[in-house]
């Protein structure tokens, strides 16, 4: 099961907090998809997931300025 | 809601969420610990300032004295409140900057008759009291009530700080058995005081409390910090738990809290 959460119209680094307050409530191993239309949130969260020790198993350009980040939780 | 945080918390507390040590389960942490403050004076001011910028949820204030233009050149939450009970001017101070902060004011001394039931009520207590009494007072009933305590004491260019966590580590018995005598030591009124220094020493104390109440780094237990302002020194004393310690050692002395004790406390 996949959970997503939408953050279209948020910038950062409410990007970051954000993806991290919802991975917080969900279980080791899940999987997360976040849609994203900041530009630099694209490369920066996946970045600052990464260093939190979370897998990116994939980054879609789903749009213009729309991406959907897929994140496992570590 | 995210986490159980509102838009305006997401955003007040986003550089402690991103923290990996503190995220959203530590700052929830901060917001549900109950931290009591004894005085809020030169070392309160720092500590309740940055303690409510923290979000620690409730704020207990005890102090019984009103704010005097003398104060003004150290005690930077109490502007414009002359003649103003310090701990209201505390409150309107925690409130303008984090109204998430539950602020309970005690306008009393602190006592041997108020001091367990006072303190029961908290996670920790940091002692910014700036005389023998009240200290010896708060650390013992620290002791007996299993309160964590954040200890700290300035004089004229010098500070220290030290954590006890009892019955875990020392207390502060453990290494200074008792008061010197009434007199032998100068107050701050008589010795006067580097306005920045309650400043330093009030914000380890805070540093100890948020790290103490989010369960991350090394706690000065056992350990004493002496700051020397005026050689910019920190340098940190060993403390052992004492087994003959009138408060916490293998057959303690004091098993409640005797007025007497205390003898004539002088102002917090």
């Amino acid at each position: 099961m996949v959970t997503e959460l939408d953050l279209k119209g948020d910038v950062c680094p409410y990007t970051f907090v954000k993806t991290k307050l919802k991975l917080e409530e969900l279980e080791i191993g899940e999987e997360l998809a976040v849609t994203f239309d900041h530009a630099p949130a694209v490369e920066n969260v996946p970045r600052s997931l990464k260093n939190e020790g979370h897998k990116i198993l994939g980054i879609e350009q789903m749009g213009d300025h729309l991406w959907k980040v897929r994140i496992r939780k570590a | 809601m995210l986490g159980g945080f509102s838009e305006e918390q997401i955003k007040r507390y986003s550089r402690h969420i991103i923290l990996p040590e503190v995220g959203g389960k530590g700052q929830k942490k901060l917001l549900s610990s109950k931290v009591l403050c004894i005085g809020a004076g030169g070392l309160g001011a720092p500590i309740i300032e940055y303690l409510a910028a923290a979000g620690v949820g409730r704020l207990g204030i005890i102090d019984d004295d009103t704010v005097d233009l003398s104060n003004l050149q150290r005690q930077v939450i109490h502007g414009g409140n002359v003649g103003k009970p310090k701990v209201e001017s505390a409150k309107q101070f925690v409130n303008n900057l984090n109204p998430d902060i539950d602020v309970r004011t005690y306008s009393e001394r602190l006592n041997a008759h108020n001091v367990v039931d006072i303190f029961k009520e908290y996670d920790m207590v940091v002692d910014g009291s700036d005389n023998f009494a009240t200290r010896y007072l708060v650390n013992d009933a620290c002791v007996l009530t299993d309160t964590p305590l954040s200890h700290g004491s300035i004089y004229r260019f010098e500070g220290q700080v030290t954590t006890i966590i009892p019955h875990k580590g020392p207390c502060y018995r453990c290494l200074f058995e008792h008061a010197p005598p009434p007199g032998m030591v100068p107050s701050c009124q008589e010795a006067g005081v580097l306005g920045v220094l309650p400043g330093i020493i009030g914000l380890i104390q805070a540093t100890e409390v948020v790290k103490y109440l989010l369960g991350i780094g090394e706690l000065l237990v056992g350990r004493l910090v002496y700051y020397d302002a005026l050689n910019m020194t920190f340098d940190e004393i060993k403390m052992r738990w004492n087994r003959n310690c009138p408060a916490c050692g293998e057959k303690p002395k004091i098993t409640s809290i005797q007025e007497e004790i205390y003898g004539e406390s002088c102002r917090i």
